[in-house]
């Protein structure tokens, strides 16, 4: 029996520009619609920064290029890159859904894929029915989804809801039960997209859980995310991929640094042009900055305040709606997380149709010295993420805001401490 | 509640190794490859459920349901039965126009049906091709069986009629299925080209609506095929669904000739068809997700 799971020798893959572009825009479930922008995104941003060429007198761009590692059985191992570098058609070549253009890979077991999920599920049909109906899309058995079913149901926690058509779920409910089957798939080989960004905070923990579940289990698995403390928890080893190629591969906690400091073009400030900013139909993001009142951009002293400002159009009023940010550091930690509804309600900004621009104040004082990233974060109440993204702009903090001689220890330009407040002591 | 979940979710959960595991390298492709059939038989699961699906979300939303699958039909034939039956006075084998006319538009609407539907299901399906792997012979083959439904419906109302006229069936109505078989087998041959076709020139859908119109004058549904002369008439056969239909009316009716040398023709036209099309469509299947 071979100790390799997944081999990959030289593989890549040619596309014709134009042709991951939908020409045809089919009518599409709204709900369904939901869980597909963040794909759509995907394409969008790979088919506008990567570099073209000429292929039967066709442009066309490489969107992976000679890649090549091995996964050991059992191994659990995280992707991650940015938008468009490739993950996505890396996934799709080893869930056989396209071929590659030139290289091999060699998979040892049974392949299950997770690309999306709620793949195939139909509005009109009952929540049992698209139960049966996507886990036989997904590659299990009847035998299989009816010893499974009760299980299934439960995890998803929609019993009473089970004979109701999902056109009639919430978008909670239906992203939940569309999980709850995808998480009962058991291949020996499991290759999953970014599918955690679905259902509330209680949710995902319990779909992390799962996924230690099936870590700990012994299957090989194969796991996308934006979430770099995801990452680390669950995968020893990580392959990082930048414009198609292997970036680098190897111990989870030093990739995902590399990861985050190598995002050298990255500034403290990003404005989305129309067509490519992030959300959906309701609530788009146009700009996102980070600065204070006097300092040179991108590097700020910690005893200033810090301004994040967030830029965008919206087209309703959704009351649910939370906007806001991570404050993510070098290591990949989320340091912090802010939403306007933190506030007590009647403090909340008004979201106004059309622009907005609302500013989120960091205090001073509280930031240790460092690399830090900011990833906003667009999402309805206990629903759904509109804007889920990667670190999207960076900033770099100056340790100055010790006020005792003895703050600082020789030679060391932070403190020891994901943060660094200065507490009140008394006797 | 909690931990009684967990427990039970992790011991589902363990990995049994199975003691041979399957191994699978994934090439670049180039030219023509095998049908690969024996895969298609172990996602026959895949196939049951998604024609099922197609089945139930078909008359979900309609108001009258599964009575479309009469009306349409009843429909056509009366008016055909109008104006050529009674205006036209087009001759109908000695049978009366009526059953003449709805026992060929039986095989024609199932044929008609499982055309349209199988063409145009790789492109309703993009999502589940942009997503997950399985045979993609899977869904234009769903989408053919999914009209036999509709047919075995249509056919309980030409019994009814049948015996309104009085016409008993002979030891040819055995026969039948071998009909069936071949309407559904042409309604796959030419829809798995164009469903393929489909997937990179959406033109398709727009002649479809023509295509099967056109084809209909062509097949003798509203006329027999005893108005085309006798040396014109095994060549008739090249349209397939003329076999087809006179072969309906010769098992079901049993007043007509066999037409054999007719049936002979459509049966190799519908053979060269379909496996034409298997091998097209397995050439294609490789880029269907890329360009869909």
């Amino acid at each position: 029996m071979s100790e390799i799971a997944i081999r990959c020798e030289g593989l890549s893959k040619r596309y014709r520009i134009g042709q991951r572009e939908a020409r045809y825009k089919a009518l599409r479930d709204t709900l369904t619609d939901v869980l597909a922008a963040p794909v759509r995104k995907a394409r969008k941003v790979f088919a506008g920064n990567s570099s073209a060429q000429n292929f039967n007198g066709q442009e066309s761009i490489w969107a992976l290029r000679d890649v090549s590692f091995e996964v050991k059985r059992g191994e659990v191992v995280g992707l991650i890159g940015h938008n468009g570098a490739g993950k996505s058609t890396l996934l799709k070549i080893l869930s056989r859904i396209t071929k590659p253009t030139e290289g091999f890979a060699e998979i040892h077991g049974r392949v299950g894929s997770l690309l999306e999920v709620g793949t195939g599920f139909h509005p009109e049909l009952t929540g049992r029915e698209n139960v049966y109906l996507n886990g036989s899309i997904l590659g299990m058995r009847k035998s299989e989804i009816e010893r499974k079913f009760d299980e299934i149901v439960a995890f998803a926690e929609v019993e009473e809801f089970i004979d109701t058509p999902v056109k009639r779920y919430s978008t909670g409910m239906y992203a939940r039960l569309a999980f709850a089957v995808a998480a009962h798939l058991e291949p020996e080989i499991l290759v999953i997209d970014e599918v955690l960004a679905v259902g509330d905070a209680a949710f995902q923990k319990k779909c992390l859980g799962k996924m230690n579940d099936v870590a700990s289990a012994g299957r090989t698995v194969l796991f996308v995310s934006h979430n770099m403390q995801a990452i680390q928890s669950l995968c020893r080893n990580t392959l990082l991929i930048k414009s198609g190629k292997v970036e680098a591969f190897g111990n989870s906690k030093s990739v995902v640094v590399r990861y985050l400091a190598g995002i050298a073009e990255m500034g403290s400030e990003v404005r989305w042009p129309e067509e490519s900013a992030p959300g959906n139909q309701e609530i788009k993001l146009t700009a996102l900055r980070v600065y204070t009142d006097n300092a040179a951009e991108g590097i700020y002293s910690s005893s200033e305040e810090l301004n994040v400002e967030m830029k965008f159009t919206a087209r309703s009023k959704h009351s649910g709606l939370c906007i806001g940010f991570d404050v993510v550091n070098s290591e990949g930690v989320v340091v912090a997380r802010s939403y306007q509804t933190d506030l007590p309600p009647e403090q909340w900004p008004e979201i106004r149709l059309g622009e907005n621009k609302w500013c989120c104040t960091i205090p001073r004082g509280l930031l240790n010295a460092g690399l830090y990233y900011v990833s906003p974060r667009i999402g309805v109440h206990n629903m759904y993420w509109i804007v889920n993204a990667d670190p999207t702009i960076r900033f770099e903090v100056i340790l100055d805001h010790g006020v005792s001689p003895f703050w600082n220890t020789l030679n060391a330009a932070s403190r020891p401490g994901v943060i660094a407040p200065i507490f009140k002591w008394a006797s | 509640m909690k931990v009684i979940e967990r427990e039970a979710a992790s011991e589902t959960g363990r990995l049994e190794l199975p003691k041979v595991i399957p191994s699978l390298t994934i090439r670049p492709v180039s030219g023509w490859s095998p049908l690969g059939l024996k895969e298609l038989w172990e996602y026959r699961e895949l196939l049951y459920f998604l024609t099922w699906r197609d089945i139930k979300v078909r008359y979900k939303q309609t108001a009258l349901g599964v009575a479309w699958a009469v009306i349409q039909p009843l429909f056509m034939m009366l008016v055909f039965s109008l104006f050529f039956g009674r205006l036209a006075k087009v001759p109908s084998d000695n049978i009366p126009y009526p059953v003449f006319v709805f026992c060929a538009l039986l095989p024609w609407q199932l044929f008609a049906h499982a055309l349209t539907e199988s063409s145009n299901s790789l492109v309703s399906n993009e999502r589940l091709i942009t997503k997950v792997y399985f045979p993609r012979l899977v869904i234009p083959l769903s989408a053919v069986l999914a009209g036999l439904v509709d047919f075995a419906i249509a056919f309980l109302v030409l019994i009814a009629m049948m015996f309104f006229y009085g016409i008993t069936p002979h030891l040819a109505v055995l026969t039948l299925p071998l009909f069936i078989l071949l309407a559904v087998l042409t309604a796959l041959g030419v829809g798995l080209w164009l469903s393929a076709l489909n997937v990179q020139y959406r033109d398709v859908r727009y002649t479809l609506t023509f295509l099967t119109q056109f084809w209909l004058f062509a097949t003798p549904v509203a006329y027999p095929s005893s108005l085309i002369p006798e040396k014109w008439r095994a060549l008739y056969g090249l349209n397939p669904m003329a076999g087809v239909v006179e072969g309906f009316r010769w098992a079901l009716l049993g007043r007509t000739e066999p037409p054999a040398p007719m049936l002979i023709v459509s049966s190799a036209v519908t053979l060269l068809v379909l496996v034409g099309g298997l091998y097209y469509f397995k050439r294609m299947e490789e880029s269907f997700a890329d360009i869909v």
